[in-house]
């Protein structure tokens, strides 16, 4: 029965070339502006570390003055180095790393090289086992490395592959900001979109090209960037370890809820204790969230891509309105065709599921133009200057959402139409004949 | 023309003639948001920095941070101001769309109760505020006296130029000049306002347009900056000044490394800084060119079919002494009808759509002004959509009416 309701479907687009282009050409329209701007949603939108993001926490603490305090505001987004530190020393969670973006001049050794600078990462041993960075050679430094404010570095590949033409370059030495570092590691292209490590800078960019210890940053007064939020007096460097500033992410990994809880516990009972002592003035107020909790709470997915995506559903649903008058006409022109079925004996059902099955054969077609539209908008998209722009590409999980889409919205705008045909009554049309 | 008869008709035809309404009411309320977007994007492209972008270029160091900055800034300026054709060069904290320097709240008493907004602090030496050009267009130039030396940030105390835009905001209505306001224990005093200079991050910042002109200028000594540097010269010779101050900054002061990014003509910083805007300015503008183009075909479309339905009708009335013209008008009135109906519907949902985008994007609201003239081309759209199967209907000979009956 389908296959033959089919073939009359694709006899009726033969008798109205022009009606039928219309309707395939607006729902692939509506399609391919609707899966374009919904995929860049869903790539932005997804979850960097899905293996283990229930499982990362990011820490916020509220050291500020008592001055301009409003009941019910949500702590700073980073911490004082202070408090990082000391978290740090304590080691209540599985693994905890503080962290601070920054840039390093890098002198290479080839003379052909000029100095260029990097993006780098200042950061805690835990970093590496915590956000699974993955290695090509070497790994990560120890805990006695940050203590010992070695001169350790982890770089990337492309800076490996810059400086030393890809080769194992563990144990080799690279000159920093003019001091002299050992590599111990080159991770294997690793990077996480959107950051979340680290939401102040670049927020889909790719990840740092050298990585060395906190410690050591500061022994070198290295160059670090990022937001910093200072209250008081900072004196004469704001990123001196009793500087009142903010400008540390730091995060912990908890294995469990209940290790959550105790450590959202901790958390308090270091806020009050830090109060007592007077370095506080608010009354505890900590947050503890985990990956896709700060990625919500941050708004990481940029406010143009949310407005596009709506106006990209905005514009499927004009096309979709139009092509339920475009149908409606269709499948009425046809009055007489359908009193002469009804008469011989087709059930009204029986015209309701013919009128669908036209309507769900457009959409297929409009869905196959669709998806090359999208396929087009997505590489204009990748076109466009944004950092998360090169993101942008089909995975096969959009591919199928887009034929459902492009289907389901054409049998609902084939619902009316259908209806209405099937209430042709076979009488008025006989007689009309 | 009477309208009874159309209406009666259309009574008739209540499906098809919702759908054509609600087309039209759907394309009236994305237009009116999207022209909205358009020229909200349009006039952030189009702020005033408050310098001659043409003729200034930005040079920036990095990882210099441990120099000693009179004697880089020494050597720097030096190098930059023995460049054939260039007409001065200073020392800078930032430039407008560069990387910023400084966003710090404000606060309009010296407890910190009264919260002022977040604005822009630019640094500059004497050298900055003669090469930039910057005048005050009220109160008074800076003098030598007011350029002091800033060993953290900036001066403790200072007199300072901020924009009309920023003096509006703390103070409306009345005049900035010698207003106090501070920074945690920073404080300022105005000594003159600035009629545009934009920060470095116009419109990204956290007030958003609001705020894009909201700087605060705080002279100090050439010797508290490090780093970032501004030249000036011909507009037809910037090209070659720039490439020049590149190469020249490198062999002044290899110690440090240039910034290649940020190291470029202000026009060229400007017109990076806006590309993502102008890509979502096209974007705007397709989907709302394939928006009317689809509504324009679906109302074709619904017209033809009520041409072909009505034919007999139609040789009816001409058979009666209808002339051709009498057909036009009536379904070109027919159209305005429903156009009219579609677009007091769309206003309603264009204005519910404009609080929605309100309240998550953080846009002002819709001026009314938009909506007459989405309902104009909106109108415009119908009228030219309608005509073709209009004037098919017109052009049916009456004895249609006797053949097809």
């Amino acid at each position: 029965m389908f296959a033959y309701y089919f073939n009359l479907a694709l006899r009726s687009f033969k008798r109205n070339k022009a009606l039928t282009a219309l309707m395939v050409l607006a729902i692939a329209l509506g399609i391919g502006a609707c899966m374009t701007t919904l995929t860049v949603f869903h790539v932005l939108s997804g979850d960097p570390i899905p293996q283990k993001s229930d499982k990362l926490y990011f820490v916020q603490l509220d050291p500020r003055t008592r001055q301009g305090m409003q009941p019910g505001e949500e702590p700073e987004d980073q911490v004082t180095r202070f408090d990082a530190e000391t978290l740090l020393r304590e080691k209540r969670a599985d693994r905890q790393a503080m962290m601070t973006g920054g840039g390093v001049s890098v002198t290479p050794q080839r003379k052909e090289l000029a100095p260029f600078t990097a993006s780098a990462r200042y950061t805690s041993a835990d970093f590496f086992p915590m956000f699974e960075t993955g290695f090509l050679y070497g790994g990560g430094w120890s805990a006695k490395e940050d203590g010992n404010r070695a001169r350790v570095a982890v770089i990337s590949k492309s800076l490996n592959d810059k400086l030393f033409g890809g080769a194992n370059s563990v144990g080799r030495q690279v000159r920093l900001d003019q001091a002299d570092f050992t590599v111990v590691g080159v991770t294997d292209g690793w990077k996480m979109n959107p950051r979340f490590y680290d939401l102040n800078s670049d927020r889909y960019g790719g990840a740092e090209e050298v990585l060395l210890p906190f410690s050591t940053s500061r022994d070198l007064e290295m160059s670090r960037n990022g937001s910093m939020n200072c209250w008081g007096n900072t004196g004469a460097d704001a990123t001196d370890l009793n500087a009142p500033c903010v400008w540390i992410q730091y995060w912990a990994e908890l294995g469990t809820p209940a290790k959550a809880a105790a450590y959202r516990d901790y958390l308090a009972s270091y806020s009050e204790q830090q109060r007592k002592a007077g370095r506080y003035e608010r009354p505890a107020n900590a947050r503890l969230r985990n990956v896709m909790d700060w990625l919500d709470y941050q708004r990481v997915v940029p406010g143009d891509v949310i407005l596009q995506m709506w106006l990209g559903f905005g514009f499927l649903l004009v096309c979709l309105v139009n092509t339920v008058g475009l149908l409606l006409a269709k499948f009425l022109r046809r009055s007489g065709e359908i009193g002469v079925r009804r008469a011989l004996g087709a059930s009204r059902r029986a015209i309701f599921v013919q009128c669908l099955v036209e309507a769900g054969t457009i959409g297929m077609a409009g869905g196959i133009i669709g998806l090359g539209l999208s396929l087009l908008g997505l590489w204009l998209v990748r076109q466009q200057p944004s950092s998360y722009a090169k993101l942008a590409h089909l995975d096969p999980g959009m591919l199928l959402v887009t034929f459902a889409l492009a289907i389901v919205a054409s049998l609902l705008a084939g619902l009316l139409p259908a209806w209405r045909a099937m209430q042709v009554t076979p009488a008025v049309q006989l007689k009309t004949q | 023309m009477d309208i009874k008869p159309i209406l009666s008709a259309l009574g008739r035809h209540r499906v098809a003639a919702l759908l054509i309404t609600l087309e039209i009411a759907l394309a009236c309320a994305v237009l009116c948001n999207a022209f909205f977007l358009i020229s909200g994007r349009m006039g952030l492209m189009r702020i005033d920095s408050g310098v001659d972008e043409r003729s200034l270029a930005a040079v920036a160091l990095n990882g210099c941070d441990g120099c000693n900055a009179a004697d880089v800034n020494g050597r720097a300026l030096a190098a930059l101001r023995a460049i054939p054709g260039v007409r001065g060069a200073g020392v800078v904290n930032a430039l407008p769309f560069g990387q910023r320097a400084g966003d710090a709240g404000v606060t309009l008493d010296r407890d910190g109760k009264h919260f002022g907004g977040v604005p822009h602090f630019y640094a500059f030496g004497p050298s900055a505020v003669e090469t930039l050009g910057l005048r005050p267009a009220q109160g008074r130039g800076f003098v030598p006296g007011d350029f002091q030396r800033a060993d953290n940030f900036l001066p403790a105390d200072a007199q300072v130029w901020i924009t009309r835009a920023f003096a509006d905001h703390l103070w409306p209505g009345e005049s900035a000049l010698g207003r106090e306001f501070w920074m945690g224990d920073y404080h300022f005093r105005v000594a003159g306002v600035l009629a545009h200079f934009a920060r470095p991050n116009p419109g990204r910042s956290e007030d958003g347009l609001a705020s894009a002109e909201w700087s605060v200028v705080v002279p100090v000594s050439d010797d508290s900056l490090l780093g970032s540097y501004v030249v000036r010269a011909d507009p037809a010779d910037l090209p070659n000044v720039a490439d020049a101050a590149r190469k020249a900054m490198a062999k002044a002061v290899p110690e440090a490394v240039l910034d290649q990014a940020q190291s470029r003509p202000l026009s060229d910083l400007r017109r990076e800084y806006f590309q993502r805007d102008r890509a979502m300015l096209w974007l705007l503008v397709s989907v709302i060119g394939a928006m009317l183009l689809v509504t324009a075909l679906g109302i074709v479309g619904l017209a033809s079919f009520w041409v072909a339905q009505r034919t007999k009708q139609i040789g009816i009335r001409r058979a009666l002494g209808a002339t051709r013209g009498d057909i036009l008008r009536y379904y070109q009135t027919e159209n305005f009808l429903l156009a009219t109906a579609g677009i007091v519907l769309g206003m309603l949902l264009a204005y519910g759509g404009n609080l929605l985008l309100m309240k998550h994007f953080e846009l002002a609201r819709l001026p009314l002004a938009y909506l007459p003239a989405g309902a104009v081309l909106l109108w415009l759209l119908g009228q030219l959509a309608v005509l073709g199967p209009a004037m098919r209907a017109a052009a049916i000979p009456p004895v249609v009416a006797t053949r097809s009956a």
